[in-house]
Protein backbone atom coordinates (compact mmCIF):
# COMPACT_ATOMS: atom_id res chain seq x y z
CA UNK A 1 0.00 0.00 0.00
CA UNK A 2 1.10 3.35 -1.09
CA UNK A 3 1.42 6.11 2.31
CA UNK A 4 0.29 9.27 1.80
CA UNK A 5 2.34 11.66 -0.16
CA UNK A 6 4.17 9.19 -2.10
CA UNK A 7 5.26 10.89 -5.49
CA UNK A 8 3.99 8.49 -8.38
CA UNK A 9 7.11 10.08 -10.38
CA UNK A 10 9.22 6.57 -11.12
CA UNK A 11 12.19 9.20 -12.36
CA UNK A 12 15.13 10.19 -9.87
CA UNK A 13 12.38 10.85 -7.18
CA UNK A 14 10.68 7.78 -7.22
CA UNK A 15 13.41 6.08 -4.65
CA UNK A 16 12.03 3.53 -1.60
CA UNK A 17 12.97 6.15 1.28
CA UNK A 18 11.85 9.39 1.73
CA UNK A 19 13.42 12.25 2.55
CA UNK A 20 10.99 13.37 5.32
CA UNK A 21 8.91 10.56 6.30
CA UNK A 22 6.13 11.26 9.75
CA UNK A 23 5.25 7.53 11.15
CA UNK A 24 2.28 8.00 13.46
CA UNK A 25 3.78 11.21 14.95
CA UNK A 26 1.74 13.43 17.62
CA UNK A 27 2.60 16.54 18.69
CA UNK A 28 1.13 18.17 22.09
CA UNK A 29 1.85 21.50 23.57
CA UNK A 30 0.49 22.22 27.22
CA UNK A 31 -1.59 19.20 27.48
CA UNK A 32 -3.62 19.97 23.98
CA UNK A 33 -3.34 17.40 21.40
CA UNK A 34 -2.20 19.98 18.33
CA UNK A 35 -1.29 16.63 15.64
CA UNK A 36 -2.07 13.36 16.28
CA UNK A 37 -1.43 9.89 14.08
CA UNK A 38 0.21 12.06 11.27
CA UNK A 39 1.96 9.47 8.69
CA UNK A 40 3.31 10.61 5.49
CA UNK A 41 6.36 10.23 3.23
CA UNK A 42 7.81 13.11 1.01
CA UNK A 43 9.83 11.50 -1.58
CA UNK A 44 13.20 13.18 -2.89
CA UNK A 45 12.89 15.77 -5.39
CA UNK A 46 9.14 16.28 -5.07
CA UNK A 47 7.12 19.44 -4.55
CA UNK A 48 4.72 19.55 -1.79
CA UNK A 49 2.20 22.06 -0.44
CA UNK A 50 0.56 22.08 2.90
CA UNK A 51 -3.13 23.99 3.19
CA UNK A 52 -5.30 24.41 5.24
CA UNK A 53 -6.92 27.08 7.65
CA UNK A 54 -4.86 29.31 9.96
CA UNK A 55 -4.22 27.47 13.59
CA UNK A 56 -4.70 23.69 11.40
CA UNK A 57 -1.04 23.03 12.16
CA UNK A 58 0.71 23.65 9.03
CA UNK A 59 3.68 25.50 11.17
CA UNK A 60 3.59 23.18 13.81
CA UNK A 61 4.11 20.12 10.65
CA UNK A 62 7.04 22.17 9.28
CA UNK A 63 9.16 22.62 12.70
CA UNK A 64 8.76 19.17 13.11
CA UNK A 65 10.04 18.36 10.23
CA UNK A 66 13.08 20.78 10.60
CA UNK A 67 14.03 19.73 14.09
CA UNK A 68 12.70 23.12 15.88
CA UNK A 69 9.93 20.53 17.87
CA UNK A 70 9.88 17.04 18.64
CA UNK A 71 6.90 15.00 18.08
CA UNK A 72 5.53 13.78 21.69
CA UNK A 73 4.87 10.54 20.26
CA UNK A 74 5.92 8.44 16.51
CA UNK A 75 8.79 8.58 15.15
CA UNK A 76 10.01 10.95 12.09
CA UNK A 77 13.12 10.48 9.98
CA UNK A 78 14.92 12.73 7.93
CA UNK A 79 16.92 11.24 5.09
CA UNK A 80 16.29 8.02 5.82
CA UNK A 81 17.58 8.20 9.31
CA UNK A 82 15.40 8.50 12.68
CA UNK A 83 15.89 11.76 13.72
CA UNK A 84 13.30 11.60 16.98
CA UNK A 85 15.51 12.27 19.56
CA UNK A 86 18.54 13.44 18.40
CA UNK A 87 21.31 15.16 19.91
CA UNK A 88 21.40 19.21 19.66
CA UNK A 89 24.37 18.89 17.36
CA UNK A 90 23.30 16.62 15.26
CA UNK A 91 20.42 18.32 14.86
CA UNK A 92 22.17 21.58 13.47
CA UNK A 93 24.11 19.17 11.03
CA UNK A 94 20.65 17.70 9.84
CA UNK A 95 19.33 21.32 9.52
CA UNK A 96 22.31 21.98 7.36
CA UNK A 97 20.74 20.07 4.46
CA UNK A 98 17.65 21.96 4.69
CA UNK A 99 16.80 25.25 3.63
CA UNK A 100 13.98 26.82 5.57
CA UNK A 101 12.06 29.95 4.90
CA UNK A 102 10.38 31.20 7.92
CA UNK A 103 6.92 33.12 8.09
CA UNK A 104 8.86 36.04 9.35
CA UNK A 105 11.99 36.08 7.75
CA UNK A 106 14.22 36.04 10.95
CA UNK A 107 17.60 38.00 10.08
CA UNK A 108 20.84 39.12 11.62
CA UNK A 109 19.13 43.21 11.42
CA UNK A 110 23.04 44.26 11.97
CA UNK A 111 24.65 42.44 9.21
CA UNK A 112 23.95 43.65 5.63
CA UNK A 113 21.69 40.88 3.40
CA UNK A 114 25.06 39.82 1.49
CA UNK A 115 26.73 38.43 4.70
CA UNK A 116 22.68 37.06 6.09
CA UNK A 117 22.69 35.25 3.06
CA UNK A 118 26.19 33.73 3.60
CA UNK A 119 25.22 32.61 7.07
CA UNK A 120 24.22 29.28 6.66
CA UNK A 121 27.60 28.47 5.32
CA UNK A 122 30.03 30.67 7.43
CA UNK A 123 28.43 28.74 11.17
CA UNK A 124 29.39 25.72 9.15
CA UNK A 125 32.77 26.64 8.49
CA UNK A 126 32.88 27.13 5.09
CA UNK A 127 33.53 29.80 3.16
CA UNK A 128 31.10 31.75 0.70
CA UNK A 129 32.26 32.27 -2.72
CA UNK A 130 31.57 35.71 -3.23
CA UNK A 131 30.65 34.59 -7.19
CA UNK A 132 27.97 32.18 -5.79
CA UNK A 133 26.66 34.66 -3.22
CA UNK A 134 26.50 37.24 -6.59
CA UNK A 135 24.96 34.58 -8.41
CA UNK A 136 22.17 33.80 -5.83
CA UNK A 137 21.43 37.08 -5.10
CA UNK A 138 21.10 37.91 -9.22
CA UNK A 139 18.87 35.11 -9.13
CA UNK A 140 16.39 36.03 -6.47
CA UNK A 141 16.69 39.80 -7.91
CA UNK A 142 18.69 40.94 -4.94
CA UNK A 143 21.96 42.04 -6.21
CA UNK A 144 21.42 45.78 -5.97
CA UNK A 145 20.60 45.37 -2.00
CA UNK A 146 23.52 42.70 -1.02
CA UNK A 147 24.81 45.66 1.44
CA UNK A 148 21.08 46.68 2.76
CA UNK A 149 20.75 46.29 5.96
CA UNK A 150 17.26 43.65 6.45
CA UNK A 151 15.11 46.22 8.07
CA UNK A 152 15.74 48.76 5.12
CA UNK A 153 14.25 45.88 2.80
CA UNK A 154 10.59 45.53 1.78
CA UNK A 155 8.28 42.26 2.58
CA UNK A 156 8.99 40.71 -0.80
CA UNK A 157 12.44 41.54 -0.42
CA UNK A 158 13.02 39.92 2.44
CA UNK A 159 10.93 36.69 1.73
CA UNK A 160 13.47 36.16 -1.50
CA UNK A 161 16.70 36.96 0.88
CA UNK A 162 15.46 34.23 3.32
CA UNK A 163 14.94 32.02 -0.26
CA UNK A 164 18.51 32.62 -1.40
CA UNK A 165 19.76 32.30 2.53
CA UNK A 166 17.62 28.97 2.76
CA UNK A 167 19.15 27.26 -0.68
CA UNK A 168 22.86 29.00 -0.11
CA UNK A 169 24.14 26.08 1.37
CA UNK A 170 22.59 23.78 -1.57
CA UNK A 171 20.25 21.67 0.65
CA UNK A 172 18.41 19.30 -0.36
CA UNK A 173 14.78 19.91 1.13
CA UNK A 174 13.25 23.50 1.18
CA UNK A 175 10.62 23.85 3.53
CA UNK A 176 8.96 27.63 2.99
CA UNK A 177 6.38 28.38 5.87
CA UNK A 178 3.70 31.03 4.22
CA UNK A 179 5.75 32.97 1.75
CA UNK A 180 3.89 34.66 -0.36
CA UNK A 181 1.50 35.47 2.86
CA UNK A 182 3.08 39.09 3.15
CA UNK A 183 3.96 40.27 -0.37
CA UNK A 184 1.70 41.11 -3.24
CA UNK A 185 0.32 38.42 -6.35
CA UNK A 186 3.43 39.71 -8.70
CA UNK A 187 6.12 38.89 -5.73
CA UNK A 188 3.72 35.63 -4.79
CA UNK A 189 4.31 34.44 -8.69
CA UNK A 190 8.19 35.63 -8.41
CA UNK A 191 8.65 33.05 -5.37
CA UNK A 192 6.41 30.43 -6.52
CA UNK A 193 8.94 30.62 -10.09
CA UNK A 194 11.86 30.42 -7.90
CA UNK A 195 10.20 27.41 -5.81
CA UNK A 196 9.69 25.56 -9.38
CA UNK A 197 13.13 26.35 -10.43
CA UNK A 198 14.40 24.83 -7.66
CA UNK A 199 12.84 21.71 -7.61
CA UNK A 200 13.31 21.67 -11.27
CA UNK A 201 16.93 21.12 -9.76
CA UNK A 202 15.84 18.14 -7.83
CA UNK A 203 15.31 19.77 -4.48
CA UNK A 204 12.10 18.70 -2.43
CA UNK A 205 9.89 21.46 -1.83
CA UNK A 206 7.63 21.63 0.86
CA UNK A 207 5.29 24.78 1.32
CA UNK A 208 2.48 25.71 3.85
CA UNK A 209 0.34 28.17 2.29
CA UNK A 210 -3.53 28.57 2.53
CA UNK A 211 -3.62 30.73 -0.80
CA UNK A 212 -5.38 27.58 -3.40
CA UNK A 213 -4.58 30.11 -6.37
CA UNK A 214 -1.30 29.72 -5.80
CA UNK A 215 -1.05 25.87 -5.63
CA UNK A 216 -3.24 25.89 -8.44
CA UNK A 217 -0.69 28.00 -10.24
CA UNK A 218 2.35 25.69 -9.40
CA UNK A 219 0.14 22.88 -10.23
CA UNK A 220 0.23 24.11 -13.99
CA UNK A 221 3.70 24.51 -14.16
CA UNK A 222 5.27 21.32 -12.16
CA UNK A 223 3.30 18.13 -10.13
CA UNK A 224 2.84 19.47 -6.81
CA UNK A 225 0.90 17.44 -4.41
CA UNK A 226 -1.61 18.98 -1.83
CA UNK A 227 -1.75 17.84 1.68
CA UNK A 228 -4.56 19.09 3.86
CA UNK A 229 -3.76 19.89 7.04
CA UNK A 230 -6.79 20.12 9.57
CA UNK A 231 -8.95 18.18 12.61
CA UNK A 232 -5.09 16.97 14.01
CA UNK A 233 -3.96 15.66 11.16
CA UNK A 234 -2.81 15.50 7.12
CA UNK A 235 -4.93 13.94 4.32
CA UNK A 236 -4.39 14.46 0.39
CA UNK A 237 -6.46 17.01 -0.69
CA UNK A 238 -8.83 16.09 -3.35
CA UNK A 239 -9.34 17.08 -6.81
CA UNK A 240 -11.03 20.15 -5.87
CA UNK A 241 -7.62 21.72 -6.17
CA UNK B 1 44.90 30.11 21.90
CA UNK B 2 42.27 29.82 19.67
CA UNK B 3 39.77 31.57 21.81
CA UNK B 4 42.10 34.92 20.82
CA UNK B 5 42.41 34.74 17.30
CA UNK B 6 40.18 37.15 15.65
CA UNK B 7 37.03 35.22 14.58
CA UNK B 8 35.19 37.72 11.60
CA UNK B 9 31.82 35.49 11.66
CA UNK B 10 31.61 34.42 15.14
CA UNK B 11 32.93 37.94 16.10
CA UNK B 12 29.97 39.97 13.91
CA UNK B 13 26.79 37.61 14.20
CA UNK B 14 26.74 39.20 17.85
CA UNK B 15 25.39 42.88 17.75
CA UNK B 16 27.82 44.76 20.08
CA UNK B 17 26.29 45.46 23.60
CA UNK B 18 26.67 48.63 25.30
CA UNK B 19 25.38 47.73 28.60
CA UNK B 20 26.72 44.47 29.42
CA UNK B 21 30.48 45.17 27.88
CA UNK B 22 30.35 48.53 30.11
CA UNK B 23 29.77 45.87 32.97
CA UNK B 24 31.84 43.25 32.19
CA UNK B 25 35.04 45.95 31.81
CA UNK B 26 33.73 47.46 34.95
CA UNK B 27 33.71 44.38 37.15
CA UNK B 28 36.86 43.36 36.08
CA UNK B 29 38.74 46.17 36.54
CA UNK B 30 37.31 46.86 40.41
CA UNK B 31 37.89 43.13 40.72
CA UNK B 32 41.13 43.31 39.64
CA UNK B 33 42.20 46.45 41.70
CA UNK B 34 40.98 44.61 44.65
CA UNK B 35 42.62 41.30 44.39
CA UNK B 36 46.05 43.57 43.34
CA UNK B 37 45.63 44.95 47.33
CA UNK B 38 44.43 41.46 48.66
CA UNK B 39 47.64 39.49 47.18
CA UNK B 40 49.79 42.46 48.46
CA UNK B 41 48.09 41.76 52.02
CA UNK B 42 48.60 38.05 51.47
CA UNK B 43 52.37 38.75 50.81
CA UNK B 44 53.01 41.46 53.50
CA UNK B 45 51.45 39.39 55.69
CA UNK B 46 53.55 36.41 54.87
CA UNK B 47 56.82 38.52 54.29
CA UNK B 48 56.34 39.43 58.71
CA UNK B 49 55.13 35.88 59.44
CA UNK B 50 58.56 34.93 57.53
CA UNK B 51 60.20 37.48 59.26
CA UNK B 52 59.12 36.49 62.94
CA UNK B 53 59.52 33.13 62.49
CA UNK B 54 63.23 33.00 60.97
CA UNK B 55 64.97 36.11 62.08
CA UNK B 56 62.83 35.93 66.27
CA UNK B 57 63.34 32.17 66.59
CA UNK B 58 67.44 32.64 66.15
CA UNK B 59 67.21 35.19 69.27
CA UNK B 60 66.76 34.81 72.88
CA UNK B 61 66.93 36.09 76.41
CA UNK B 62 68.73 35.14 79.25
CA UNK B 63 67.39 37.38 82.85
CA UNK B 64 69.32 37.16 85.44
CA UNK B 65 67.40 38.30 88.60
CA UNK B 66 69.76 37.18 91.84
CA UNK B 67 70.32 38.94 95.19
CA UNK B 68 72.38 41.84 94.44
CA UNK B 69 75.50 40.03 95.47
CA UNK B 70 75.11 37.01 93.33
CA UNK B 71 74.13 38.79 90.14
CA UNK B 72 77.63 39.61 88.45
CA UNK B 73 78.79 36.17 89.68
CA UNK B 74 75.80 34.18 87.92
CA UNK B 75 75.89 36.79 85.04
CA UNK B 76 79.55 35.37 84.26
CA UNK B 77 78.40 31.83 85.45
CA UNK B 78 75.69 31.95 82.70
CA UNK B 79 77.98 33.92 80.16
CA UNK B 80 80.01 30.38 80.80
CA UNK B 81 77.55 28.57 80.17
CA UNK B 82 76.07 29.81 76.95
CA UNK B 83 79.39 30.47 75.59
CA UNK B 84 79.86 26.04 75.38
CA UNK B 85 76.74 25.71 74.48
CA UNK B 86 76.11 24.26 71.26
CA UNK B 87 74.32 26.09 68.72
CA UNK B 88 74.66 29.41 70.42
CA UNK B 89 76.30 31.89 68.03
CA UNK B 90 76.74 35.04 70.57
CA UNK B 91 75.99 35.92 73.52
CA UNK B 92 76.03 39.53 74.85
CA UNK B 93 75.50 40.90 78.44
CA UNK B 94 73.35 43.78 77.66
CA UNK B 95 74.62 47.77 78.83
CA UNK B 96 73.37 50.37 80.97
CA UNK B 97 72.50 52.57 78.10
CA UNK B 98 70.36 49.51 76.32
CA UNK B 99 68.56 48.82 79.16
CA UNK B 100 67.31 52.20 79.93
CA UNK B 101 66.24 52.37 76.19
CA UNK B 102 64.54 49.21 76.68
CA UNK B 103 62.51 50.84 79.38
CA UNK B 104 62.62 54.49 78.09
CA UNK B 105 59.02 54.18 76.57
CA UNK B 106 57.66 53.28 79.99
CA UNK B 107 59.93 55.69 82.42
CA UNK B 108 60.59 58.15 80.28
CA UNK B 109 64.65 59.27 79.66
CA UNK B 110 67.34 59.54 82.18
CA UNK B 111 66.10 56.92 84.15
CA UNK B 112 68.55 55.92 87.39
CA UNK B 113 68.87 52.42 86.20
CA UNK B 114 72.32 52.23 88.19
CA UNK B 115 70.66 52.23 91.71
CA UNK B 116 67.53 50.43 90.50
CA UNK B 117 66.95 46.61 90.64
CA UNK B 118 66.76 45.98 87.10
CA UNK B 119 68.08 42.20 86.05
CA UNK B 120 70.88 41.80 84.07
CA UNK B 121 70.01 40.85 80.46
CA UNK B 122 72.08 39.08 78.10
CA UNK B 123 71.29 38.76 74.38
CA UNK B 124 71.99 35.68 72.70
CA UNK B 125 72.35 34.93 69.22
CA UNK B 126 71.45 31.00 67.89
CA UNK B 127 72.93 29.48 64.82
CA UNK B 128 71.03 28.35 61.99
CA UNK B 129 70.81 24.75 63.71
CA UNK B 130 69.25 26.35 66.75
CA UNK B 131 70.00 25.10 70.31
CA UNK B 132 68.44 22.91 73.04
CA UNK B 133 66.31 25.15 74.52
CA UNK B 134 65.55 22.47 77.72
CA UNK B 135 68.97 21.55 77.41
CA UNK B 136 70.17 25.05 78.46
CA UNK B 137 67.81 25.74 80.60
CA UNK B 138 68.89 22.98 82.88
CA UNK B 139 72.35 24.03 82.57
CA UNK B 140 71.98 27.42 83.75
CA UNK B 141 69.64 26.38 86.32
CA UNK B 142 72.40 24.41 87.38
CA UNK B 143 75.54 26.96 87.10
CA UNK B 144 73.17 30.11 87.53
CA UNK B 145 69.92 29.54 89.96
CA UNK B 146 68.83 33.23 89.14
CA UNK B 147 69.23 32.97 85.34
CA UNK B 148 65.68 32.24 83.38
CA UNK B 149 65.87 31.78 79.52
CA UNK B 150 63.60 32.75 77.13
CA UNK B 151 63.48 31.80 73.75
CA UNK B 152 60.46 33.96 72.49
CA UNK B 153 58.75 30.91 72.11
CA UNK B 154 55.67 32.27 74.25
CA UNK B 155 54.69 35.75 72.20
CA UNK B 156 56.45 34.72 69.07
CA UNK B 157 53.71 31.54 68.42
CA UNK B 158 50.92 33.65 68.57
CA UNK B 159 52.57 36.54 66.31
CA UNK B 160 53.75 34.65 63.59
CA UNK B 161 49.86 32.27 63.86
CA UNK B 162 48.21 36.03 63.62
CA UNK B 163 50.25 36.75 60.51
CA UNK B 164 49.29 32.99 59.02
CA UNK B 165 45.97 34.08 59.41
CA UNK B 166 46.35 37.60 57.93
CA UNK B 167 47.70 35.72 55.02
CA UNK B 168 45.06 33.45 54.54
CA UNK B 169 42.71 36.34 54.80
CA UNK B 170 44.43 37.65 51.61
CA UNK B 171 44.20 34.61 49.85
CA UNK B 172 40.38 34.37 50.88
CA UNK B 173 39.93 37.84 49.62
CA UNK B 174 41.07 36.66 46.44
CA UNK B 175 38.84 33.60 46.18
CA UNK B 176 35.90 36.00 47.24
CA UNK B 177 37.01 38.49 44.51
CA UNK B 178 37.58 35.41 41.76
CA UNK B 179 33.74 34.44 42.64
CA UNK B 180 32.52 37.61 42.78
CA UNK B 181 34.15 38.49 39.10
CA UNK B 182 32.35 35.26 38.15
CA UNK B 183 28.87 36.20 39.19
CA UNK B 184 29.23 39.48 37.73
CA UNK B 185 30.23 38.25 33.88
CA UNK B 186 28.14 35.28 34.32
CA UNK B 187 25.43 37.62 35.21
CA UNK B 188 26.33 40.04 31.91
CA UNK B 189 26.75 36.96 30.09
CA UNK B 190 23.31 35.91 30.88
CA UNK B 191 21.69 39.48 30.26
CA UNK B 192 23.57 39.76 26.74
CA UNK B 193 22.37 36.19 25.67
CA UNK B 194 18.82 37.17 26.71
CA UNK B 195 18.57 40.40 25.33
CA UNK B 196 20.14 38.46 21.82
CA UNK B 197 18.04 35.79 22.22
CA UNK B 198 16.51 36.23 18.26
CA UNK B 199 20.19 36.22 16.78
CA UNK B 200 20.55 33.03 18.81
CA UNK B 201 17.40 31.23 17.05
CA UNK B 202 18.18 32.73 13.66
CA UNK B 203 21.64 31.33 13.94
CA UNK B 204 20.35 27.89 15.22
CA UNK B 205 17.95 28.42 12.38
CA UNK B 206 20.82 28.44 9.88
CA UNK B 207 22.33 25.25 10.85
CA UNK B 208 24.92 26.65 13.56
CA UNK B 209 25.98 24.36 16.50
CA UNK B 210 26.14 25.71 20.34
CA UNK B 211 30.04 25.78 20.01
CA UNK B 212 29.73 28.70 17.61
CA UNK B 213 27.17 30.12 19.09
CA UNK B 214 28.75 30.14 22.44
CA UNK B 215 32.40 31.24 20.96
CA UNK B 216 30.99 34.33 20.05
CA UNK B 217 29.88 35.19 23.10
CA UNK B 218 32.80 33.48 25.23
CA UNK B 219 35.24 35.30 23.23
CA UNK B 220 33.99 38.83 23.51
CA UNK B 221 33.42 38.52 27.49
CA UNK B 222 36.62 36.92 28.10
CA UNK B 223 38.43 39.55 25.82
CA UNK B 224 36.45 42.08 28.38
CA UNK B 225 37.56 40.43 31.17
CA UNK B 226 40.94 40.82 30.23
CA UNK B 227 41.03 44.39 28.87
CA UNK B 228 39.19 45.76 32.29
CA UNK B 229 41.65 43.06 34.62
CA UNK B 230 44.24 44.73 32.99
CA UNK B 231 43.48 48.46 33.26
CA UNK B 232 42.70 47.40 37.17
CA UNK B 233 45.86 46.17 37.99
CA UNK B 234 47.51 48.95 36.74
CA UNK B 235 45.80 51.35 38.47
CA UNK B 236 46.27 48.93 41.37
CA UNK B 237 49.73 49.20 41.03
CA UNK B 238 50.75 52.84 40.54
CA UNK B 239 48.55 52.84 43.91
CA UNK B 240 50.87 50.26 44.94
CA UNK B 241 54.16 51.74 44.12
CA UNK B 242 53.10 55.13 45.61
CA UNK B 243 51.82 53.72 49.20
CA UNK B 244 54.65 55.17 51.63
CA UNK B 245 57.24 52.58 53.57
CA UNK B 246 56.40 51.66 56.80
CA UNK B 247 60.22 51.51 57.82
CA UNK B 248 61.98 48.93 56.09
CA UNK B 249 63.54 45.89 58.41
CA UNK B 250 61.01 46.91 60.89
CA UNK B 251 59.34 44.04 62.37
CA UNK B 252 56.96 45.79 64.04
CA UNK B 253 56.14 48.36 60.75
CA UNK B 254 55.64 45.65 58.86
CA UNK B 255 52.60 45.04 60.04
CA UNK B 256 51.38 48.79 58.65
CA UNK B 257 53.53 48.32 55.43
CA UNK B 258 50.94 47.00 52.43
CA UNK B 259 53.42 46.58 49.85
CA UNK B 260 55.21 44.19 47.69
CA UNK B 261 58.66 44.23 46.17
CA UNK B 262 61.05 42.36 43.79
CA UNK B 263 59.85 39.78 42.30
CA UNK B 264 56.91 39.89 43.74
CA UNK B 265 55.79 42.77 41.28
CA UNK B 266 56.18 39.79 38.40
CA UNK B 267 52.77 38.16 40.53
CA UNK B 268 50.54 41.07 39.27
CA UNK B 269 50.87 40.01 35.99
CA UNK B 270 48.81 36.82 36.79
CA UNK B 271 45.77 38.90 37.41
CA UNK B 272 44.25 39.64 34.12
CA UNK B 273 44.94 36.24 32.30
CA UNK B 274 43.43 34.73 35.93
CA UNK B 275 40.62 37.17 35.64
CA UNK B 276 39.91 36.33 31.55
CA UNK B 277 39.70 32.90 32.77
CA UNK B 278 37.16 33.42 35.51
CA UNK B 279 35.17 35.03 32.86
CA UNK B 280 36.37 32.17 30.18
CA UNK B 281 34.69 29.61 32.48
CA UNK B 282 31.27 32.08 33.82
CA UNK B 283 30.70 32.87 30.06
CA UNK B 284 30.67 29.39 28.77
CA UNK B 285 28.77 28.35 31.96
CA UNK B 286 26.20 30.66 31.56
CA UNK B 287 26.54 30.36 27.35
CA UNK B 288 26.03 26.53 27.51
CA UNK B 289 22.93 26.58 30.23
CA UNK B 290 20.83 28.94 27.94
CA UNK B 291 21.38 27.26 24.86
CA UNK B 292 20.49 24.33 25.80
CA UNK B 293 17.45 25.88 26.99
CA UNK B 294 16.76 27.98 23.69
CA UNK B 295 15.16 25.41 20.99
Amino acid sequence: MRRLGDDPRPAGAGTALGVIEFDDVAYSYGGEALLSGVSARIAPGTFHFLTGPSGAGKTTLLKLAYLQLRPTAGRLSLFGKDVTGIERDQVARTRRRIGFVHQDCQFLDHLPIAENVALPLLVSGREASGADLGDLLSWVGLSRRAEALPPELSGGERQRAALARAVMSDPEIVIADEPTGNVDWEMSLRLLTLLVELNRMGKTILVATHDLTLIRQAKAQVSARVLRVGGGTMVPAGAEL
Amino acid sequence: MRLFRPSGVADRVVPPTGFTARLTLGASAAMAFLAVFALALSLSAGRVASTWSDALARTATVRISAPSGQVEAQAVAALAVLDTTPGVASARRLGADEQRALLEPWFGPDLPIESLPVPVLIEVVATADGFDSGGLSARLAGEAPGAVLDDHAAWRAPLVAAAGRMRLLGFGCLLLISLTVAAMVALAAQAALAANARVIATLRLVGAEDAFIARAFVRRFTLRGLAGAGAGTLAAAVVLAMLPSAGAGSTEAAWLSLSIGGAQWALLLLVPPATAAVAYGATRLAARRALTEAT
